[in-house]
Parts: C-alpha cells; structure tokens; sequence
C-alpha cells in the first residue's frame, strides 16, 4: 500500500522534558519521524517543550511549537494549524496520552484530525488494565492474576484472595511511577494509596507477585495489511521484580530454548494483532524458569525505550519504520536502508549480543535508596557490543561511567564473605557488581542463584570473568592469558594492574581492537552501514570498508557524551549532532564514537561512521588507529570527551578547537586563580583544604555561608553551601570518608544574581548569542534555575562589565570554540564563578530562540573559518524579539528520599522552554510546561528557615491577595501573623501534635508548599520530610523564595490558554 | 567460553580456496569435509543439528553462542544428527534451562560429531556469501604444506552425494492420532519430526514410507493425503522418487510439499532446479504469499530453488516468493490437489508463522473427501 492521499499535513507530539522513564529515546524516534515524514513531501508540524532536543531544530518540521504538552495548548495549535493527522506512538506516553485525551473528547473528529499509529481503541485495550486483561483473555493469552480497583479497601480485599506479596501498577503513570511491591497488608496500604493518587484516572492494578521469573521482552511491528515481524528479543538479568528499565539487559534473549522462544515471539504477534496496531509495539513477559508457563506484563503499543535499544541493538531503525506504516506504506515496500536491496519485512539475525547497563543517579543523591524494584531510577543508559557475553558485559562496565575497569567494586573488597553474601540478598544497583565478589571470593553459582534467582547462565559468565581475573593475578603474565582478557575486552592497564605485572617487562605482543559492522542480517548480505563495534578478533571490517570507500574528504572524529545522567543531558548530544552535521556540510568526513543507545548521535544515519564503544582511552586508541583521522572534537560531549582531551595530544592526535592546556588552565585551580588575577577578575574569595580542621578555619575566616565541593570536578557535584560548622562538618566527614587526593574546595558564597553566558570564540573575535539570567540567586545549581533570555535586571554597566570579562577570558584561555561563564552579581560587582571552555546544556536552546547555531559556527571556527568570515560581528548578538524562559524538571517522584530542596548540587533531569514576547508569559509557559498547575485559590504552606523569613513577608501577602488561604510551621506562621498576615498554625513533625504538617498536606487542603531550610539533606530531617510528602501528594514544592516569586506572579496575571500566542519558531 | 575451553586442542578449519582458519576442537576429535554452509537462527541449534537436510554439510552457527539452554531429548527433529561438521563460535559448558539434559559438547561427542570453535565465524560466513557454498574440511592436523596438498584434493573433489537413502526410513512405520480423522503418507525423504507432530496434532494418522516407496504401494495404501517431507542434497539426484511422484499425479490425491517434496514434485511436473549460491539458512526470512498479498517470517534450510519461469503453466502457478531474492517458494498446483513450499511451515527451529498451511493440507483432504 502506498502513501495514503488523505495525509498532507501531519502533527507530531514530541514526549516533552526529560524525566526518569521518558528521556533520549523519543528525541531519537520523533527525530527520525519527523524526518520520515518530511523525506515523503509531507508537511510536519511538530509540538514539543523540551528545546534540549533535535527534534525541535529548525529544519526538523515545517513548524516547530517549542509549548507546553498540555490539552489546551495542543487544542489551540490544532486550531491554528488545521493538520489533517496526528501521529500518536511517537512521543512516548505523553503523546500517547495527549493524543488518546484528544480522540476520546470527540476533538479529533470535530477537527477532522485523523489519529495515526494507534487508534483510540488500541490505546484503550492496552493501557486500561482491565480492558488489556479482557484483550489478552479473548486471545488465550495468560496473565498474573490481578484486578483493577479504584480504593484501597477493594485491593486489600483483593490481596487476601491471591495471597502476598503483591505488586501495584497505577494506571497510566510513567515508567510505573508510584507502583511498588507489597509483602503486607500495612504496605500494601501505603503503596495503594501513593498509586491511586498518582493514576489520572485513579486506578491501579493488584496482582500476583511473580518476582524471579524470566522476564523477556520482544519488539513487534505490525503494518495495516497485517504482515507481523519480531525487531528483536531481549532478557533481563534481574528477573521479574526489577523494573526493565532498571534491569541489566541481553539482546538477543540467551536462556530460551527454540520451543519457549517461538512460544513467547507467537503471543508477541498474536497480541499485536489483537491490538490491531499500526507500527511499533512493545511486549514484556514473565516466563516461569521450570516450566512453559509464562504470563503478560505489559504491553506498549508505540515506540519506547526498549524500541530504542532494539533499533540500535539490530540496526533496524523501528521508528522511522513505525512512521512509514502509520502513513500507509507495508512492511513488504519499506526498503531496508542496511542492505539497500531487502525489504523491512523481515526479523534481524544478530552475530553478536548486547548488554545494556543502566545509569543511576546515586552518585549524586547519596541519602537516596538504592534498592530497585518496580519504580524506573535510572536517568540513562549505556549499550556495548560484543561477541561474547563477557566482552559485552566489560565494555559495558567502563562505558557507564562508574570510573570502573573491572566488574569489581572498590567498596565491597573490605566487606567479609558474611557482608558479601548479607549484601547479595539486597535487590540493589550494586548487585551485578556484589555477583562479581562473591564468585571472586568462590562462591558457589548455586548458592548466588538461589539467594539472588538470576539465571545460572549469566551468573556463570560472570564467573568466566572472575576466573580470569584471578588467573591473571595467579603467577606470570603470559600471552596466553593477555589474549583471553582481550577477548574479554581488559584494557592493557587493567591487565596490568590485576596482574602486577608490566606488558613490556613481560614482552607482551599487545595489540589493538578490530571493528565489525552491525548489519541486520549476521553478513547474510553485504550491507553498507557504516555502524560498528569493536572487538578482538581477526578481521577489521571498519579499516576494510574504509578502504573500499576512499574519499579525499578529512575524516574528523567527534566523541560523544555517553550515558544521559543528571548534569550531562541530552544537551550535550544535541552538540554532538550539530557538529557532526556543520562538518558534513563543510565537506569533512564526519565519524561518531559514543555507547548511549537512546540518543540521535547513534543513529548511523546521522554521521558518516558511527562507532558504538566505550570512551576511555584504550578504546578511544583503536579507533584512532583504524580511522587515523586529521583531527577530533572533544568539547560537544560533556565532560566524558573532554576528559579524552590530554590523553588524546599527548598520543599526538589534533584537537581540533580549545587546546588541553587551556582546558587544564580552566579545570585546575591553581592555573585559574592565575588566570584571573592577570585577567583582572574578582572571584569569591576562597582556600583549598584537606581537612575538617582546615575548613573550619578557612570557613570561619571567610564567614559564613560558604560553597564546599571537591577541586576535581566541576558542575557542582558534591556541592553543598554550608551555614554553620555543623555544615562544614558533616560535609567533609562525607568527603573524607573515600580517599581524599584532591583538596577541597571553600569560597565565600555570594548570594547575588546569577548570570550565565555562553560565548565562541576564534581567538581574535567573540561572539555573546545572549547573556541569561537566572531567577533563583547564586547557590542554585544553574543546571536547576529557572533561566531567562534575556537578562531582564541587569543594567547597561553591568551587562558590558560582563561582555567585558567574557572577552577577556575567552581570549586569556584561548578558547576556540564555544565557553561557558557562570557569573554572580552581587552588590553591582560581577564576580566570575566558573567556566567551562566547552558546549554547555543551555546551547541549544540559546541557539533556537537567538537563531545563532552556536555549534555549527563553533565547528566551522574550529577549522578555521573565523567568525567574521561567517559574517558574525565581535560583542554581544542583539537582542531579538521574544523572550525565553528555561525552567528545570525534576524526576522526584521516582527517587525516594531524595530531599527537593535545590542547591550547588544539580538535581533536575530535564528542562522545559517558555517562549512569549512578554518575560512575564515567557514564564507562565515555562511553569505550565514544566508541569506546574496554576491554581487561583487554595492552600499554601509555608515553612522555611530564619534567614527567609523577611523576604517570606512579601511573598505570603501577594498570595493572601490572591485569595489563598495561608498556612504555617510554629516559627513562620507565627511571623506571618505578627506581620498582619493571617495564617494557620501547624505543628512540626516532630512535636507530633494536631493539627499537624503532616495531615495538613494529606488533607488535600495544601496546593503549594514553601519550604526552604537551614541545614542537611537527610533523610531524617523535618523539612526534607516535608518535602518528600509533598512529592508523594503531588503537591508543588518550592525550596527558594525566588522561584516562589515567580510562581505567584504568574498566577497573578490570571491567564489562560487562550490569551497565549503560539509560537512557531522556524519563524525567529 | 571459560579457561578451560580456552586451552582446548588446537583444530582448523581449510576451505576448498585454500583459506585456514586456526580455532579449537570440541565434540568429537579428527578430520571430517563436507559442504560449508552457515545458517543465521539465533535459537534452535538442536534442531538444527537433527535435521537430516543437513547431511553432508558442515555447519556454521552466525550467532556467536552456542549450546545456551544445552541440549534434551524432546526437541530432537530425527533419530540422530547426520551433520558432517559443526562450527560455532562459542559454545556454551554450563547450559541453563529447566529442560536441560546435556551440553553441546557431550551431545556433539555422543553423535561422532566433529567440531570447531574459537573461529571468526563472521569472516567466514562472509567468505560464504561472497564466493557461494564452498567445501571445507576440520582437522586437528597441523596444516603444513605437505598436509594442505592431499587435503586440498580431497576437499575439492568432496560431494554431498545422494544423501536421500541415508536419512530415509528402511521400513515404513505408523503413528496414530486420538481422532484418526485422516489417514497420511508420509514419504520420507529425510524428514522433520514435527512435520509429523503437527499431522498427529491435527487428527492424522501418519505413515512414513521410504523415499524409494512406489507408486503402486501408495496407491494400495489409499492415503487421504500424500506429505512431501524435506530432505538433503540436490533435487535431482532423486530420480527414483521424481517418477514415483510423476505416477501419483493423475491420481489427484490431495498432495502437501515441504522443502525437498516441493522440489521434487516441481521436478515431477516438469520444472527444473538451480544451486542457490549460498541458499537460505535461518529463522528469518520473508516470504510473501502472493495470492493474499501477505508476507510471513519464515524457517529455512535449503541450497536448491525452483526456477519460477520452469513450470509448465498446465501444472500450476508459483504462489509464493521469497522477499530477500524473489526466488520461487512456494507452489500451487492446478493439475492436481497439491500445493508446497520451500520453506519450513513445521518450523522447528524458528517461527510459527506459517502452520497454518498444515490447517489447509486438512482442509484440502476433507474438501477431496467429500468430492468423494
């Protein structure tokens, strides 16, 4: 069937911010969407609020709305645009949702909108428990015994019919947000209550517990001809209990023999069938480890994560395919671009396995549990190729970014073998790892399978790994044993490490790794994919190809920025593309290196080669000496390449852009205080130290409050801002606590306005795109404030005081390329915090809403086009018509104990943009995309530390005007009320008296909360319990006074939908 | 692959175009040639090693483990395995799965099969793909200059041979069903068990004859249905079966053609074969049933194809075709109540999909009875 003549006009709902369960995977699929769409002539018009993504670039759709994901919004851009279909599956479950909201309030067929992808009653039969149940039950396919309820009464009834443990689903939530496992009636309690509140529709799912099963997935596709085809399997190596998202994962699936495989591909087609959809779908089942009994978990009819990893696990790009069918065409038409000569109805036959490793956030959030369950707590992913379990499994372990070259973690070699096999019990992110110990210390496979139920197969590959290692450190390094750790992919130090030994002394032969080529079809045909992995092995199909293809094109290599994890986003791949596609169009050869298999710079249709690999060094040196090419690219992705930089000049390879040594004069303290004193910019003051002792003095002699954070790292990991000793204190018994070979550092804390600028520069010449202001004062991550472009209080003396100072840097630093400034202005003096000479994440979204692509003009001054030949004046870029706003998500909700309160330590996982022509609708969108609810009445809660109280005042009146009713903890209402505002006492937690903070925010009464507080983030604390409750109750907590502000002045202006322009920023 | 297998005896695998490939042995130790082919399932490797149509062909496995989930007695497809050769990768020491009896490699060991692993199988496969089939022999000689002469003459002139008689029954046998609706033929020309399952499965009682069965005795037999098994070897060497089969025709006897049976009744008919350069060998190909327009993934094995423009327009039209290569897999007889495919709708290993022509062979054989 070809292309349906009723489809011209085509609106694509993008998955919005960035949270944990709905990240990198749908900018990947709507890109390539989009992209589908547009290459059949199709007209495209694109809604969606995350400006971090590719998919909202320019030439990306015909029309871009950068506005929020609500009903209104997407009602109103239908109205405006008049689109005469709208592709559902694309945009995760917020696109999924939006669309089905639409169809079922009869919008779509009033606008004569028609619903690509899924149908309304797809969507129902697989996302409404009951009606899936009902699907399933009509096609003979089993599920968990379960049951729907809508009170807690009915699934505590329900759990004393099939017994506990049982687990809660709650109906249409992101990556199951709010579900969890209950092994009693009391946790069930809580459990069902947290879930019913979560679901839209209050609904959740109770049903069997089938915890230690297989758990196996399968990526379906299914045109309207109904021609049915499986992308790939996968296995989980945590079995079912373990959310997918947070599993370790294998593709192909390994332990199913061909009669439990085709069994469970079979219900996959029969259940896309019976859901008669129309692209991608995802199933995941449960398979009984001693019988061929196995159930139906879950059913996604769109693209997904999974779908992600499969595409790039098989090289079948499901998306753009998914895409394809929605619009008319059959699998049976759709050419398979790998081959080029067989078609996309056929099921990929890999000659290698994957292994996916999750990201957690753990590093970051070091009060938060650990432990995994139903709830998705990884922000990214990493994927690595290999032809062994063990390769894979090895390259996956350096990929993630866990400064690990080994599976083996540093902290649990002091543990006894009693505290390994204690700790094996615990379902935590640390488990493989804890796996991996105990088979070092000999451990029985039988014993680790019984107390943790993963399959015996992988638990024995692991131990091929342990083995090998203590083959390795057992007497002298032979070649032998070299060549098997390399096809287990060790890197050379590792061996030499485990083994004591040097590989010269030794007289090693070592050697490089070789490339294959991922080609959908296991070299059945030849196929011109320029995708590849390395492994050890005898054939160099990469260094082949490229011989077979010559070019007098240079060949530059552009790193990419690996796992998506909380501070290194999706920003940075955004980067990454752009220069891949700057230096395409200049006529370079342009190859990819990163392992992150959810992003668009995998895709290899983005560059010219694409290398799927771990970025360290001795990965990095192979592919060097494959490609040799005439230069690399470092500073698009993130600190994962730039940390490449050194190693890479001192193997003599060009750096193309800011030089190592500048970087170094950045990152190094001691280099930048230099560089400032010649540059003749304050900063706060500050000391380095090494201990306790030190940085009370240093703190005492600065006073209070200061900023704390290790010297090694910059973006402030394990940041705090300290207001008394006790801070001081606890901060360094933390960071003393692993070895200390840095010192840390202490600065004065300027509680002034922060402003961040992002520059390029050539080298003679300087290019500001915009200076952006932050909202919330210094001492909020900027990672986590709202932005605003342009600065909207700073005044003239300031603003070139800034330019001045960007200047001087850029030029002092040699920066050549794109640098990042974060300024504080405090007391009308500007003071230089950090800079970073690299891409930063506010990039993208300066270059959409200036319309100067700072990637694509940093690339080409790179290789030598300077700015003014690109036709860019020196200074400042003027200042355009609209006004942007960036506001910060967060995923809370997924990460118990996490404390809300914002600070030097970046916490949100994603951003949102407001654009308007007014600051003050600028903001209102940002809010509103950003997930906040502007309510005209209600409750609001306020507890907050001393120093807050006066500027608390204000801020009570404005929402008392508004109609609000006010409430307060001891101290603060008490101040409220002496200052005639009138609020409502509660007591503390702790005072454990009614009325009681607690029950206020259970009542349902409370629509925001004020909470801000003196000290620590842990758990323990009242106003981190305060906090955590308001997540829990869904209730908008606000932890700076500042971003309170503008909350309520956005509530003031009394605005809807309607009374909002609707920007398409092709136009800008 | 753990240290043990690591240090297991060295073994080579020489290709007929002098190309060497240093691996180490498992299963069975020594020096066997056949005929190099290399198949892309990623499961059903026990299946594969038990399918007669493999006879006088070394295996390759593309997907790099191998012997996963070990090896058990049920999911045998013939009484033995009759590979020459097997190359994998990988193989697995410590399977895992509830149904697991053995691992590979004792299973190897236990049906004299020699094998090879430790070997780039990709650049292998490639070599296959872009050279065509190829002869090849495993050895745990050293292959010095001495050794590569007497070998290379042997591994080119190896031929698979006429391989039909070795893998078919001697006697004919019986198995019943619960219904015993429908009374089967089955002629054996090295088939697949679950052609048989899923005969039984559905009401009929099947009788497996020899290859070389004649006309005659079929005749007196008085089948409801005749069923064509799979089987190895080049179709042509069949010329015994090919006139039985041509006798059978006129008898308009509701006919049902697997892989080799599709090929021979082509034959029968007039058509005629080619050597495919490398043939179809894996879980996953397309295949598009022309009359409705659908495509079907689908399990195969076979080196020789129907020349679609071959058969004669009075005996029937090609009815489905492969989605990779467009060669002829399937065949839709008008001359007589037969259809068959190249493919394999038993599966066994790989997917389902197509069963459902077991249901039409039924309904074919029910539609005749009521002519009747």
């Amino acid at each position: 069937m070809p292309l349906r003549s009723d489809i011209k006009k085509v609106l694509v709902i993008g998955s919005g911010p960035i949270v944990i369960g709905q990240a990198a995977e749908f900018d990947y699929a709507g890109t390539q969407a989009c992209r589908a769409l547009k290459a059949e002539g199709l007209e495209v018009v694109l809604i969606n609020s995350n400006p971090a993504t590719i998919m909202t670039d320019k030439h990306m759709a015909d029309k871009i709305y950068i506005e929020p994901l609500t009903l209104d919004v997407v009602k109103k851009i239908i109205k405006i645009e008049k689109p005469d279909s709208i592709l559902s599956t694309l945009g995760g479950q917020t696109g999924l949702t939006l669309s089905m909201q639409l169809a079922e309030e009869g919008f779509l067929a009033e606008n004569n909108v028609k619903l690509l992808g899924a149908n309304p009653e797809t969507i129902h039969k697989a996302e409404d428990r009951q009606a899936f149940k009902d699907t399933m039950e009509s096609i003979g396919e089993p599920c968990i015994p379960s049951k729907v309820v809508e009170t807690v009464e009915d699934a505590m009834e329900f759990a004393k019919v099939i017994g506990y443990p049982v687990i809660v689903r709650p109906a249409f939530t992101l990556g199951g947000t709010g579900g969890g496992i209950a092994n009693d009636p009391e946790e069930l309690h809580e459990i069902a209550t947290n879930g019913l509140r979560l679901s839209p529709i209050t609904q959740i799912l109770v049903e069997k517990c089938i915890s230690g099963w297989k758990e196996i997935e399968f990526e379906v596709i299914r045109d309207a001809k109904g021609n049915v085809i499986t992308v790939c399997s996968m296995e989980n190596f945590d079995p079912v209990g373990v959310h997918t998202g947070d599993s370790i994962v294998i593709a192909p699936a390994v332990t199913l023999a061909d009669k439990e495989y085709q069994m469970l591909r079979t219900a996959a087609l029969n259940i896309i069938q019976a859901l008669k959809v129309e692209g991608g779908c995802n199933c995941q089942f449960a398979l009984k480890p001693d019988s061929f009994e196995y159930s139906v978990i879950e059913v996604n009819p769109r693209v997904s994560r999974s779908s992600a990893l499969a595409s790039k696990a098989t090289g079948y790009p499901i998306a753009k395919v998914a895409t394809k069918i929605a619009i008319g065409y059959s699998l049976d038409e759709i050419v398979n671009q790998v081959t080029g000569k067989t078609y996309a109805c056929f099921e990929p036959a890999l000659d290698y396995v994957v292994v996916k490793f999750p990201k957690w956030p753990f590093d970051k959030f070091v009060y938060a549990k650990k432990t995994l369950g139903t709830q998705m707590k990884a922000t990214g992913e990493i994927m690595a190729i290999g032809t062994s379990f063990e390769e894979a499994m090895m390259k996956a372990v350096r990929s993630i970014e866990l400064g690990m070259d080994t599976m083996r973690k540093k902290a649990f070699i002091t543990f006894t073998d009693d505290e390994v096999r204690a700790k094996l019990h615990d379902v935590d992110v640390d488990r493989s790892f804890c796996v991996f110990e105990a088979l070092r210390r000999g451990f029985s496979v039988k014993e680790i399978c019984d107390i943790t139920t993963i399959d015996k197969w992988f638990v024995e590959k692991l131990k091929n790994l342990a083995q090998l290692e203590l083959w390795l450190e057992d007497g002298e390094l032979t070649q032998e044993k070299y060549d098997l750790a390399k096809k287990y992919s060790y890197l050379d130090k590792t061996i030499e490490k485990l083994s004591g030994q040097k590989l010269a002394d030794k007289g090693i032969k070592t050697r490089h790794a070789v490339y294959k080529m991922v080609d959908t079809c296991a070299a059945e045909f030849s196929a011109e994919t320029p995708y590849f992995y390395s492994t050890f092995d005898e054939e160099n199909e990469a260094a082949e190809f490229i011989e077979q293809h010559p070019t007098d094109k240079k060949k530059i290599i552009v790193f990419g920025s690996g796992p998506i994890r909380i501070g290194q986003g999706i920003e940075f791949d955004y980067c990454s593309v752009h220069c891949v596609w700057a230096l395409k169009e200049m006529g370079y050869e342009a190859i990819i290196c990163n392992n992150n298999p959810e992003t668009v710079s995998t895709d290899f249709d983005t560059g010219d080669r694409l290398y799927f690999d771990p970025l360290t060094f001795e990965d990095v040196d192979s592919l060097i000496a494959t490609e040799k090419p005439y230069g690399v690219v470092v500073q698009f992705g993130g600190q994962t390449a730039i940390k490449l930089t050194k190693h890479l000049q001192e193997t003599g390879v060009k750096i193309l852009g800011t030089s190592a040594e500048s970087i170094d004069d950045a990152e190094d303290r001691e280099k930048f205080d230099e560089l400032l004193e010649k540059c003749e910019i304050p900063r706060p003051k500050g000391h380095t130290v090494f201990t306790t002792e030190e940085a009370l003095k240093a703190a005492e002699e600065l006073g209070y409050p200061v900023l704390l954070r290790p010297s090694y790292v910059l973006g402030g990991q394990n940041m705090i801002i300290a207001h008394c000793d006790s801070d001081v204190t606890e901060y360094m018994t933390i960071i003393t606590a692993t070895e200390l070979e840095n010192p840390v550092l202490i600065d004065k804390y300027l509680m002034g306005t922060e402003v961040e600028v992002d520059a390029i520069c050539d080298g003679t010449d300087f290019l500001i795109p915009g200076i952006m202001e932050h909202i919330e004062r210094a001492g909020v991550h900027s990672g986590d404030s709202i932005s605003v472009y342009p600065c909207q209080t700073l005044s003239e003396k300031i603003k070139n005081t800034i330019i001045t100072y960007t200047e001087r840097l850029a030029k002092a630093l040699n920066v050549i390329g794109l640098v990042n400034i974060q300024y504080v202005v405090y007391n009308n003096e500007v003071y230089v915090i950090e800079v970073n000479p690299r891409s930063s994440r506010t990039v993208p979204y300066i270059s959409k809403v200036t319309g100067v692509q700072m990637v694509d003009i940093a690339t080409k001054i790179m290789l030598g086009e300077s700015l003014k030949d690109q036709g860019y004046k020196s200074g400042l870029y003027p200042v355009g018509d609209y006004v942007a706003v960036k506001v910060p998500v967060f995923s809370f909700e997924k990460l118990h104990d996490v404390d809300t309160q914002l600070g030097p330590e970046m916490k949100s996982t994603g951003e949102a943009l407001g654009i308007a022509r007014t600051f003050e609708e600028a903001l209102y969108k940002g809010l509103m995309a950003a997930g906040f609810k502007m309510f005209k009445n209600g409750g609001v809660m306020f507890s907050v530390k001393n120093s807050d109280k006066p500027e608390i005042i204000p801020l009570a009146e404005k929402f008392e005007k508004l109609g609000f009713e006010l409430y307060g903890t001891s101290g603060t209402a008490s101040m409220l009320n002496r200052n005639m505002i009138a609020t409502n006492f509660t007591y503390r937690i702790h005072e454990d008296k009614e009325p009681n903070v607690i029950s206020l925010l259970e009542s349902g009464k409370i629509n925001y909360v004020v909470s801000t507080s003196e000290t620590g983030r842990k758990p323990a604390l009242d106003s981190v319990k305060i906090r955590r409750k308001s997540v829990e109750r869904s209730i908008a907590c606000l932890t700076s006074v500042d971003t309170a502000n503008a909350l309520v002045k956005c509530i003031a202006m009394d605005k809807t939908v309607d009374d909002l322009e609707m920007v398409d920023i092709t136009k800008i | 692959m753990d240290l043990k297998a690591a240090s297991a005896k060295t073994a080579y695998l020489i290709l007929a175009d002098g190309t060497v490939f240093k691996g180490r042995s498992f299963g069975c130790e020594g020096e066997v040639i056949g005929e190099i082919v290399f198949t892309t399932a990623m499961t059903g490797y026990e299946e594969t090693l038990t399918d007669p149509s493999y006879c006088g062909q070394i295996v390759t496995q593309t997907f790099p483990l191998i012997g996963n989930y070990g090896v058990n007695d049920e999911d045998y497809e013939s009484r033995t395995s009759v590979v020459s050769g097997y190359i994998v990768r990988e193989y697995c020491e410590v399977p895992s799965n509830f149904r697991c009896e053995g691992d590979i490699d004792s299973f190897l060991k236990q049906h004299n099969i020699i094998g090879l692993f430790g070997i780039d199988t990709r650049r292998l496969t490639r070599i296959i793909r872009e050279t065509g089939v190829m002869n090849g022999m495993i050895t745990t000689c050293e292959p010095t200059e001495e050794f590569m002469a007497q070998a290379s003459e042997k591994i080119a002139n190896y031929t698979v041979g006429s391989v039909v008689p070795k893998v078919s029954v001697k006697q004919p046998e019986t198995f019943k069903s619960e219904s015993g609706k429908y009374k089967v033929a089955l002629m054996d020309y090295g088939y697949k068990f679950n052609i048989r399952r899923e005969l039984v499965k559905r009401g009929c009682d099947v009788t497996v004859f020899p290859y070389d069965t004649s006309a005659e005795e079929i005749l007196k037999f008085a089948p409801d249905g005749i069923m064509l098994s799979n089987g190895p070897g080049d179709p042509q060497d069949n010329t015994v079966s090919i006139n039985t089969l041509r006798e059978l025709i006129p008898h308009k006897i509701p006919t049902f053609g697997i892989c080799l049976g599709h090929q021979l009744l082509a034959l029968a008919n007039g058509a005629t074969t080619v050597k495919l350069k490398y043939g179809h060998r894996g879980g996953n190909q397309p295949v598009t049933d022309i009359t409705i327009d659908r495509t079907f993934i689908t399990s195969q094995n076979h080196g020789y194809a129907v020349v679609s423009d071959s058969l004669p327009e009075s005996a029937g039209k090609v009815s489905h075709i492969n989605g990779n290569d467009k060669t002829c897999e399937g065949v839709q007889y008008t001359n007589a109540p037969a259809f068959t495919v190249q493919f394999h709708p038993e599966a066994c290993g790989g997917p389902h999909d197509t069963a459902y022509l077991f249901d039409k062979f039924i309904s074919l054989m029910e539609e005749n009875k009521k002519c009747r």
